[in-house]
């Protein structure tokens, strides 16, 4: 048996399902985060595929730029998930509704 | 067959990690098991060709993400155990479920009916000739086509590193019972 591309995009898939499915049944600001990088993590998987299959480097570049806007999405985030942490030790998704008034 | 046994390996590694991540209750646990999921995505990146980012992703992600994440966890000490029995809402959990596998059904519908026929222009660059050609081409497009997106990236991170600063700086005088034992003591 051989592996296509297909595998790998097919792979890529069930891991955005999986990730997203997670984001939206999970309360743990924490693990929603990670359920948000694990769908970034299967859209780096369909570009190199793509990249692969197409023989084009540029899908490469992209998944280098996901990589760094990825990093910089945990750091913004986690900081305000420890500001949020100091000032309600236990607050799950659901109680960050301070703008409901 | 090599490729055939790296690829059936990284998927179950890669899979079991994802639903480990979504399925624990335990906070520290779902960072090891993110730990698994992206250590098999870098060992599928290898298995396509794309040595330089299995290093950025083993290092970055593997490395530093989660280990941030860790390093959150332990400091907040918000790594007890969420009580994953309760819905937030009344049948939001399977509407979830039936809204993520009814997406998946759409991928893979456009993924396998389309077959071979990628639209799209073949590239000229194989990445098998030649040594090195991965980083050395992936070092030529990054510094040439997307210059001024990698130094923005650079701007990117400076602005990050200030930005979460700011948010976790406790601010001077701020009615807090840790910071005003804090300026006592400094009195």
């Amino acid at each position: 048996m051989i592996v296509t591309a297909s595998w790998y995009l097919v792979l890529g898939a069930a891991l955005f399902c999986i990730g997203g499915v997670g984001l939206l049944i999970r309360r743990n600001p924490l693990v929603m985060f990670m359920c948000v990088e694990l769908m970034l993590n299967a859209v780096n998987l369909t570009f190199v595929t793509f990249s692969r299959m197409l023989g084009d480097i540029g899908g490469q570049s992209v998944v280098f730029f996901v990589l760094v806007v990825a990093a910089v999405e945990v750091v913004v985030g986690l900081a305000i998930i420890v500001a949020i942490m100091r000032r309600q030790p236990d607050a799950t998704a659901d109680d960050i509704a301070l703008l409901k008034g | 067959m090599v490729e055939l046994i790296v690829f059936v390996i990284g998927a179950v590694v890669v899979l079991g990690g994802a639903l480990g991540v979504v399925l624990t209750p335990n906070t520290t646990r779902a960072a090891l098991c993110l730990v698994a999921t992206l250590f098999g995505v870098a060992v599928l990146f290898i298995a396509q060709e794309a040595h330089f980012l299995a290093a950025v992703q083993v290092i970055v992600y593997a490395g530093a993400v989660v280990v941030l994440f860790l390093f959150v966890m332990m400091l907040l000490g918000v790594d007890r155990d969420e009580d994953i029995s309760i819905e937030p809402l009344r049948g939001q959990r399977p509407a979830a479920i039936i809204g993520g596998a009814l997406f998946f059904g759409m991928l893979l519908v456009a993924l396998l009916a389309g077959g071979s026929s990628l639209t799209g222009l073949r590239g000229e660059m194989l990445f098998d000739e030649g040594f090195n050609t991965n980083i050395v081409l992936l070092g030529r497009s990054l510094f040439t086509d997307y210059v001024v997106a990698f130094e923005a990236t650079a701007l990117l991170l400076t602005i990050a590193v200030v930005g979460a600063v700011v948010l976790v700086r406790r601010a001077p005088g701020a009615d807090d019972a840790i910071d005003g034992a804090d300026s006592e003591a400094g009195k």
